[in-house]
């Protein structure tokens, strides 16, 4: 059954506590990761990357921005105030997306191993049966197989070129694999309700076996060791326990919306 | 041969006409004009940084999403530019690599506004607003150059540029129509660049360089008649906000048809531009060395794979 806008959704009280749930997953993601790759301007190995990073910023918090109307439309407060007023542990993004950038190898590993597992994230929800989320991941796919593609080129041909490059590689997986546990959870967005009300086609365990498939060809195209399993890090950012990069994070970005949080900027 | 060429190239300059890359052109014509899209180019280039600091900041989504793209543009402005400045480069062997390291080894100029500290949000809408404005002004002007190359760049780079002022102009007016705090930040904020703005279109009198670059048709408005300009479109807009300009000695005269201010202390900012001085000049050029030499690695790799693409 389709459900055609956030009115519907209101009157299914589970529905709606797990769309609002799931949404805020997505949208603090794009926000968390949109605004570190935002901290790469004027720092990027050449003028050309600055340019193209920042596109990929923008298009990020452009995809939170849409996540963020969605929830306000199902009643949550507008826009601004989920993305600026709120605390760390209010927070639903996965702990990868919120480390500091680290060097050029860490940060464009860590994008390629996010926009993996976003892709098929919104692939899951190509067919949802919320209609306003399922037209918005139609136009966000498009953008994403772009960032993508431009990471995993980064990725493939620093490892293909070895010496210090594959090098700082394999050390930023050896840093990013302890930070990727949570990317599968769902934390308290209820899988089964989600999967039961048609919002999703699939659940975490599958989006784990299409990330690890995917991501695995990437090395392997790259040169670059697998480094095994995912550790379990015990502590899941899909239940508000963050880093304290977070916090740090949160403190820069909110600097001057905390001034006055109800003047108009 | 030498004279006949030069005197053929001065007659098209005087008709009106541009000269492209692949043409013969005097020594010191392609000089001059490297001179002035490198300072252009680095400009846009350090101008990402001062707004650098305030990207992470901006206070609502829409402020967020405006700021990233108006300092992008910048960015992508210097790329342009810099393409420009290769080409002439090229005859004497310098490379990308060496434009950009210029800037730390203190081997090109920027604009002294980009030496200053952007000390609050309304710093960065006033850079906006009125910075973005005076280049504007600046680089209108530039768009008749006699270097075609040069002159297409600037058609894309007015385009833009009148967006960002206008981004300038939108964070200004909610900060002018906002809370007591907020304007006060504001008139605080035209206060502290108010100088900058002055020095920004360079001394009153013509400098033997700029005497060449009119003779050239590089340039064919000298500093004043910009700065002018400047004040003209400005001080009114300054005014209807219910701002003051923190100069007691600005006015238009009526007789003369100019106005009248008190000169910006050209010492202090020359020794600004010049020795890399100002408050913000050496943290940022350190910023850029690290970006620049810090990522040598990157590109080497890129290079490395390109190779080796090729080599299969």
């Amino acid at each position: 059954m389709d459900i055609k806008d956030a009115h519907q959704a209101r009157e299914h009280p589970t529905y709606h506590q797990a769309l609002v749930r799931w949404i805020t997953q997505l949208a603090d993601d794009e926000l968390t990761l949109g605004h570190r790759d935002s901290e790469w301007l004027g720092l990027c190995p050449d003028i050309e990357g600055d340019v193209a990073f920042s596109s990929i910023a923008q298009d990020e918090v452009g995809h939170a921005a849409f996540y963020f109307e969605l929830l306000h439309e199902l009643g949550e407060p507008d826009p601004d105030r989920l993305a600026f007023a709120r605390k760390s542990h209010e927070r639903r993004n996965a702990k990868l997306v919120e480390q500091e950038n680290g060097d050029w190898a860490y940060s464009i590993l860590r994008h390629t191993l996010y926009d993996i597992f976003d892709g098929i994230r919104l692939e899951a929800m190509r067919q949802s049966s919320y209609l306003p989320l399922r037209h918005g991941v139609a136009k966000i796919q498009r953008e994403e197989a772009y960032h993508l593609l431009h990471m995993k080129t980064w990725v493939v041909r620093m490892g293909k070129a070895g010496g210090e490059a594959r090098q700082y590689l394999e050390e930023a997986a050896v840093r990013l694999w302890p930070q990727l546990d949570d990317l599968f959870s769902f934390g308290d967005a209820d899988e089964e309700t989600l999967l039961r009300f048609g919002i999703i086609a699939f659940g975490s365990a599958e989006c784990q076996k299409r990330w690890e498939e995917q991501v695995k060809v990437v090395f392997g195209q790259a040169g670059l060791l697998w480094p095994g399993e995912i550790p379990l890090s015990g502590r899941d950012g899909r239940l508000g326990q963050h880093d304290p990069a977070l916090a740090q994070l949160l403190k820069t970005m909110t600097e001057v919306y905390r001034l006055d949080p109800v003047a108009r900027w | 041969m030498q004279e006949q060429d030069y005197c053929s190239f001065m007659e098209r300059i005087e008709r009106g006409e541009k000269i492209e890359a692949t043409e013969w052109m005097p020594d010191e014509y392609r000089k001059l004009l490297v001179k002035l899209i490198h300072m252009h180019a680095v400009s846009e280039i350090m101008g990402a940084y001062p707004e650098k600091e305030w990207v992470p900041k901006a206070p609502s989504l829409r402020r967020k999403l405006a700021i990233m793209a108006k300092v992008q543009d910048e960015m992508g402005h210097g790329q342009l530019l810099l393409r420009v400045a290769e080409d002439l480069c090229a005859p004497w062997g310098k490379t990308r690599e060496e434009l950009i390291s210029d800037i730390y080894r203190q081997r090109v100029k920027f604009h002294n506004v980009f030496h200053m500290e952007a000390r609050t949000w309304a710093d960065a809408g006033v850079i906006g607003w009125l910075v973005d404005g005076a280049a504007i002004i600046n680089q209108a002007a530039l768009l008749e150059t006699s270097y075609a190359p040069y002159a297409r760049v600037l058609k894309r780079i007015c385009a833009e540029e009148s967006f960002h002022m206008q981004h300038g102009e939108n964070i200004i007016l909610a900060l002018a129509m906002g809370t007591e705090a907020q304007r006060e930040m504001l008139q605080e904020a035209v206060n502290y660049w108010w100088e900058s703005l002055l020095f920004f279109f360079g001394p009153k009198e013509v400098t033997p360089a700029a005497e060449r670059m009119l003779h050239y048709r590089i340039r064919i408005k000298t500093n004043e008649e910009l700065r002018q300009k400047f004040l003209d479109k400005y001080v009114p807009r300054i005014w209807s906000l219910g701002l003051t300009v923190p100069d007691p000695q600005l006015r238009y005269d009526e007789t003369e048809k100019c106005w009248r201010y008190s000169e910006p202390d050209w010492e202090k900012f020359g020794r600004i531009v010049r020795d890399c001085m100002g408050p913000k000049s050496q943290e940022r050029m350190a910023l850029r060395r690290r970006a620049h030499e810090g990522q040598l690695w990157v590109r080497e790799a890129m290079i490395r794979s390109r190779a080796l693409m090729h080599a299969v």
